[in-house]
C-alpha cells in the first residue's frame, strides 16, 4: 500500500526511450515539505526520473513506462497532465524564459488557469518574485524583455513563473549549471526559504550543491538508485561503497 | 592571410554583382517596362468604369472586383483549412503511417499543374457538385490549389519556434490547445503570413484554375451572388492579348499593372503586418 506520509511515491518505475531502459525499477519515496537531492554521474536517469514526476516524459513519442507513480496517493496516469503540471512544477537547467516582458512571463501560469482579473495577477506578480526574491531587482521594469536579465535572475524568474501557479511540488532539473557562484547562491537561498511551503526535488550534479542544500539524498548510477539517506549519512558514512567512491571524487 | 581576406572580399563582391544582375534588374526592367508601355492607359475612368466597345474602351473594373473577390475568397477557405491543418500535423499529430501519407501528400500537392486543379475543380465543384461556373467553385479550386503552399509555410514557422516554449508552457499546466494558442501561434505569425500571401500572390495571378471555373470571357457587370461568374484580370488580360483583334496594347499593360500593384499591395501589407507582430514579440 501507499506510504500516506509520502507526497510522492514510485513503485517498480521502469523507463524506456525505445528499446533503451533508462531507469530500472525504481522505489522512491518523497516526504512533504523536504528537499531531496539526486545525484549520480551523466546517463544515471537523474532527469527522466524528475521529468517522469509531471509526465513532461511523456511529450516524446519514443517514451514508455512501466510501474507507478502516486502523488498524493492518486497514480498520476489518472490526474489530467494539466492539472499534474500545476501541481509539480519544473525548474530547467538552462533558464527557460518566454520572450515576453518579466510580467508576462509570470502572468502566463495564472493565465491559462482562467485567473483574469488585472489586480488579482498584479498581487500574484509581485508575491511570486518576492517569493523568488526577484521583486527587488525588477519591480521598477516588469515591462522589460525577460531575456535581457542576467542567467541568474533569468532563473529566479523561472522560479517565480513556477510559483505563480502555486504547485506543491517543484523539481529542478539542474538549476544552477548554468550560474555563476553569486547566482546559484541566491538559487538555494531561494530554495531553503521555499521549503516551508512547498516539497522540493533537486537534480544536480554538483555533489556539494546536494550537500550544501538537500535533507535527503539519493545517489543513482547506470538508472537504478543505490542509496537513498539523509544528507549528513550520504555524504560521510555511506552504506554502499559505490556512493563513497562518487561523492569523495574518485569516479564520475 | 591578408591576400585570402581580399580574394574573399572580391569573390563576394562578384557574386553580389551577379545577384544583382540576374534578379534584381530582371525585376526592376519588368516593372519598368510594364509602365512605361500600359502607365499612361491606366487613369481614373480606367480603373472605375465597366469595359465597352469590345473590351477596346472603357476600363476593367469588373475585373480587378472579381480578382480582388477570389484572392479574398481563397483566403477564406484557405486559410483557416490550411493553417489548422499545419497546427494538426505539427503539434497534434502522432507519427504514423497516416500521418506520413498527408505530409508526402502536401508536397506533392504543391508540385501539380495548375491546369490539372482547374480540371479538378471543372469535375468536382462545377460538375459534381452542381456549384456551376461561379465565385465559389473558382475561389474553391484556387484554394485548394494554394493549400499545400500554406500549409508548407504554417509548417515551418510552427517548427521554428522553440520546442522549450511548448514545454516551459506544459510545465506550467497548460493544455495542449492553450499552449498552441500562447505560446506558439504568436512567434509562428511572420512566418505564417509570408507564406500565406505568397501563396495568395500565386493565385491572384493564375489563369488556369479559373478558366473553367469561374472566369467570365466577357461580363460587363458586377456579380451579384457567390452563384455568378466574374472577369478577372490575368484571364482579362489572356483574352485581350490574344482572343480580340485589333486589341489597343498599351490596355494589356495596363492591365498587368493593375495586376501587378495588386500582388505588390498584398505584399506590402503583409511586409508592415509582419513588422507589427515581430516588434511585439522578439526573440
Amino acid at each position: 500500500m501507499v506510504n500516506a506520509t509520502a507526497i510522492i511515491k514510485t513503485e517498480n518505475l521502469q523507463c524506456f526511450y525505445g528499446s533503451q531502459r533508462v531507469l530500472h525499477g525504481l522505489n522512491i519515496e518523497v516526504v512533504p515539505n523536504e528537499i531531496l537531492g539526486v545525484i549520480g554521474p551523466a546517463n544515471s536517469g537523474k532527469t527522466t526520473f524528475l521529468r517522469a514526476l509531471n509526465r513532461l516524459n511523456a511529450l516524446n513519442p519514443a517514451y514508455r513506462q512501466t510501474g507507478a507513480i502516486y502523488f498524493e496517493d492518486q497514480e498520476i496516469r489518472k490526474i489530467p497532465d494539466n492539472l499534474l503540471r500545476k501541481k509539480i512544477g519544473i525548474i530547467f537547467a538552462l533558464p527557460q524564459v518566454l520572450p515576453v516582458s518579466i510580467y508576462q512571463n509570470i502572468a502566463y501560469g495564472p493565465k491559462v488557469h482562467g485567473i483574469t482579473n488585472k489586480a488579482k495577477v498584479d498581487q500574484i506578480v509581485e508575491e511570486a518574485l518576492q517569493k523568488a526574491y526577484l521583486w527587488d531587482e525588477v519591480k521598477d521594469r516588469l515591462d522589460l524583455q525577460a531575456n535581457r536579465l542576467s542567467g541568474g535572475q533569468q532563473q529566479r524568474l523561472c522560479i517565480a513563473r513556477t510559483l505563480a501557479v502555486e504547485p506543491d511540488v517543484i523539481l529542478y532539473d539542474e538549476p544552477c549549471s548554468g550560474l555563476d557562484p553569486i547566482s546559484t547562491a541566491k538559487v538555494e537561498d531561494a530554495m531553503q526559504k521555499l521549503k516551508a511551503h512547498y516539497t522540493q526535488i533537486l537534480v544536480t550534479n554538483n555533489t556539494k550543491q546536494a550537500a550544501r542544500v538537500s535533507d535527503r539524498t539519493a545517489f543513482f548510477l547506470m538508472g537504478e538508485l543505490v542509496e537513498l539517506t539523509d544528507t549528513n549519512t550520504l555524504f560521510t558514512t555511506p552504506k554502499d561503497s559505490r556512493t563513497d567512491d562518487y561523492v569523495t571524487g574518485r569516479f564520475g | 592571410m591578408r591576400s585570402v581576406q581580399r580574394q574573399q572580399k572580391i569573390a563576394f563582391t562578384i557574386l553580389g554583382l551577379m545577384t544583382l544582375l540576374f534578379v534584381v534588374v530582371p525585376i526592376l526592367l519588368t516593372v519598368l517596362y510594364i509602365i512605361v508601355n500600359g502607365g499612361k492607359a491606366v487613369t481614373w475612368e480606367f480603373l472605375t468604369q465597366q469595359p465597352r466597345n469590345g473590351m477596346k474602351e472603357g476600363g476593367i473594373l469588373p475585373a480587378i472586383v472579381g480578382t480582388i473577390i477570389l484572392i479574398t475568397g481563397t483566403m477564406l477557405f484557405a486559410l483557416p483549412l490550411g493553417i489548422l491543418s499545419a497546427v494538426y500535423l505539427v503539434e497534434y499529430a502522432k507519427d504514423n503511417f497516416f500521418t506520413r501519407l498527408i505530409k508526402l501528400s502536401v508536397v506533392n500537392l504543391s508540385g501539380i499543374p495548375s491546369i490539372i486543379y482547374g480540371l479538378f475543380g471543372l469535375t468536382l465543384f462545377v460538375g459534381f457538385c452542381h456549384f456551376g461556373c461561379s465565385i465559389l467553385s473558382g475561389t474553391l479550386t484556387l484554394a485548394i490549389m494554394s493549400l499545400p503552399v500554406v500549409i508548407t509555410a504554417t509548417k515551418e514557422a510552427l517548427e521554428s519556434v522553440p520546442q522549450a516554449f511548448r514545454e516551459v508552457s506544459f510545465s506550467l499546466g497548460s493544455t495542449r490547445w492553450q499552449t498552441v494558442r500562447y505560446c506558439v501561434l504568436p512567434y509562428a505569425i511572420p512566418g505564417i503570413l509570408t507564406g500565406t500571401v505568397l501563396s495568395l500572390s500565386r493565385a491572384a495571378g493564375e489563369t488556369a484554375p479559373i478558366l473553367f471555373t469561374v472566369a467570365a470571357f466577357y461580363l460587363p457587370r458586377l456579380p451579384r451572388s457567390v452563384y455568378d461568374q466574374v472577369m478577372a484580370l490575368p484571364y482579362h488580360l489572356y483574352v485581350i492579348s490574344t482572343q480580340v483583334p485589333n486589341m489597343p496594347l498599351k490596355l494589356s499593360f495596363a492591365t498587368g499593372f493593375v495586376l501587378i500593384a495588386i500582388v505588390f499591395l498584398m505584399n506590402l501589407t503583409s511586409v508592415f503586418l509582419r513588422i507589427h507582430y515581430r516588434k511585439k514579440k522578439t526573440w
